[in-house]
């Protein structure tokens, strides 16, 4: 079995995986299902963008959305109360919207891959001995770096308008500085107060006089 | 096609055998370990009556385990409940194919390999989220939720200390990492001078991701029993516990290869025996982490919560953020003389 082979046959289970699970997205009943066969699709569609070598882009799609999109994706689908056949009411009624989305992007990436496939030779071979990542990264940093500034600025935005929007100011919640805590001294707290072991008698209160008989109530 | 079947089938898999025997051992008698370690600072004797010095006790808990039954709880999502726990176990076990033991021995020597480590270990929460939310019980997803937040927000603080070495070294290889430490000083050219405050962060967030003590609220016995495995048992929750441990030894190893020079020996080239490096000195080094990882358990009471996840925003991320730029400004101005190779 030669290799062109085996990466061949590797190609289309990944895909074909990938296909099942985005379809199980839209038909499974149960939403935490459909979720996990979201992050099936994405998995196996970083195992594709491996094949094609393209090894930053594969993990980062497993770091970012697998990782931390998705989980998020799942505390909130785990938290929700979802009627599910309201959810899947849509399904035949949205069908041919879906169908004239699915099909202008292809027509885009087919087009994109026959631009590409007309300017092989602008885009070159990977130089041997240097790795993908070294490759993107002295890219993104030189040649495309205002770009990439600018994206980091909007996402920093993005993030502060999040926390904007979700922020209330609740009156009467009392809540904790931790500077001031560690702040705190123990003499803030307990006063030790020394004495003798032992008072002399002098100082000594008059002592109790036990109630007796008599003069009890 | 014999020749190649061998080559490309067989060779890997014993490689993998050779890795992943020695970890489970590995998590056997660090278990037993830390019962010792605990044992000792308690005052007390720890496992002592199983085999020899109570060497056994790890074995006779696996056997325990493996013979009760796997109760599945009403109403619980089946297929999740049995998924979690390979969910869990895994990445664990993936993230070891990077990790360079010495010059060379390394399952799979990619470039990528920190990116990879990230991936796996932020795979790592899917285990954890599942059986709490598969169990169908209050107490597992809480203890999931929890450990889910920790573990992401942990994640940034990891991975921006980790971006300072990325920096200082120049590379996502493992092994380039550790050659990058290489100098005549030996334990002087190491990252964690120069990166002391994030190689301080780097461990502190490795126990936290691995929501050990004192970042337990995970499993937070005093207030929610267990944890998201609270209704695991059998074998099911031995996989947890071997997924938990294998993943407090990879950080161990980690921290070693990424600040302490790997394989690298502390003690200067000069010195005839004892300067050369060799995966000795990797193993030294991890037990060390191993080990702080137990007296940490020994030592701190449980954080509070909200002091975790601020610990883990409002400090350590922005220290981070901080020493990003400082790392940055040592290797544009030379200010550190590390990575001579010498």
């Amino acid at each position: 079995m030669n290799t062109d082979l085996l990466q061949l046959l590797c190609f289309y289970l990944f895909g074909g995986v990938a296909v099942i699970g985005a379809l199980m997205v839209i038909t499974l009943r149960n939403s935490v299902h459909a979720v996990l066969s979201l992050v099936l699709t994405f998995f196996s569609m970083a195992c594709v963008w491996l094949l094609a070598e393209a090894e930053f882009l594969a993990i980062a799609l497993v770091v970012v959305y697998v990782g931390a999109v998705m989980v998020l994706f799942l505390f909130v689908v785990m938290m929700l109360d979802i009627k599910q056949e309201v959810v899947r009411e849509g399904f035949i009624r949205y069908l041919p919207v879906g169908v004239v989305v699915a099909v202008v992007m292809l027509v885009e990436m087919l087009a994109m891959i026959g631009v590409r496939a007309m300017h092989a030779h602008t885009l070159g071979a990977n130089p041997a001995g240097a790795s993908n990542v070294a490759w993107l990264g002295k890219a993104l940093y030189t040649q495309f770096l205002l770009p990439f500034e600018i994206a980091a600025l909007i996402l920093t935005v993005g993030i502060v308008a999040a926390v904007a929007l979700t922020l209330r100011q609740r009156a009467g919640v009392r809540h904790q500085t931790a500077s001031q805590q560690v702040a705190v001294r123990a003499t803030d707290r307990v006063r030790v107060v020394k004495m003798a072991v032992e008072q002399p008698a002098s100082v000594l209160p008059a002592p109790v006089v036990e109630p007796t008989q008599e003069n009890a109530p | 096609m014999g020749a190649q079947l061998i080559d490309h089938v067989l060779l890997p898999v014993v490689y993998i055998l050779a890795i992943v025997l020695p970890l489970v051992l590995a998590v056997a008698m660090f278990v037993y370990w830390e019962r010792k370690v605990l044992g000792w600072m308690h005052v007390r004797m720890g496992p002592n009556k199983v085999g020899p010095l109570g060497l056994l006790q790890a074995f006779a808990d696996v056997v325990k385990l493996l013979i009760k039954e796997v109760v599945l709880p009403t109403n619980a999502n089946k297929f999740l409940y049995y998924l979690a726990p390979m969910l869990a176990l895994v990445p664990a076990l993936a993230a070891w194919a990077v990790l360079p033991f010495s010059p060379g021995v390394v399952l799979a020597d990619v470039n990528a390999g920190v990116l990879y480590l990230l991936a796996m270990t932020s795979m790592g929460v899917y285990g954890i989220l599942l059986a709490g939310w598969a169990s169908n019980s209050r107490y597992a997803l809480l203890g999931a939720l929890r450990a889910t937040a920790q573990v992401i927000s942990y994640e940034l603080a990891m991975g921006m200390s980790i971006v300072c070495v990325l920096v200082l070294t120049g590379s996502l290889n493992l092994t380039a990492i550790v050659d990058a430490q290489a100098g005549s000083k030996g334990i002087l050219d190491w990252f964690f001078i120069p990166l002391l405050p994030v190689f301080v962060i780097y461990f502190i967030s490795g126990v936290a991701e691995t929501n050990r003590a004192p970042f337990d609220v995970a499993e937070g016995e005093s207030e929610i029993v267990a944890g998201f495995h609270v209704e695991y048992s059998g074998s099911a929750f031995a996989l947890f516990f071997l997924a938990e441990y294998a993943n407090m030894i990879l950080i161990s190893f980690l921290a070693s290869i990424l600040f302490l020079g790997g394989w690298l020996s502390p003690i200067p080239a000069s010195v005839p025996y004892l300067g050369h490096g060799g995966f000795h000195w990797l193993f030294i080094k991890a037990f060390l982490f191993a080990f702080l990882f137990l007296w940490f358990r020994a030592s701190f009471p449980r954080y509070r919560y909200d002091q975790i996840m601020r610990l883990g925003w409002k400090v350590f991320i922005p220290i981070t953020i901080v020493w990003v730029l400082v790392a940055g400004c040592m290797k544009y101005f030379g200010w550190v003389t590390i990575g001579t190779g010498a």
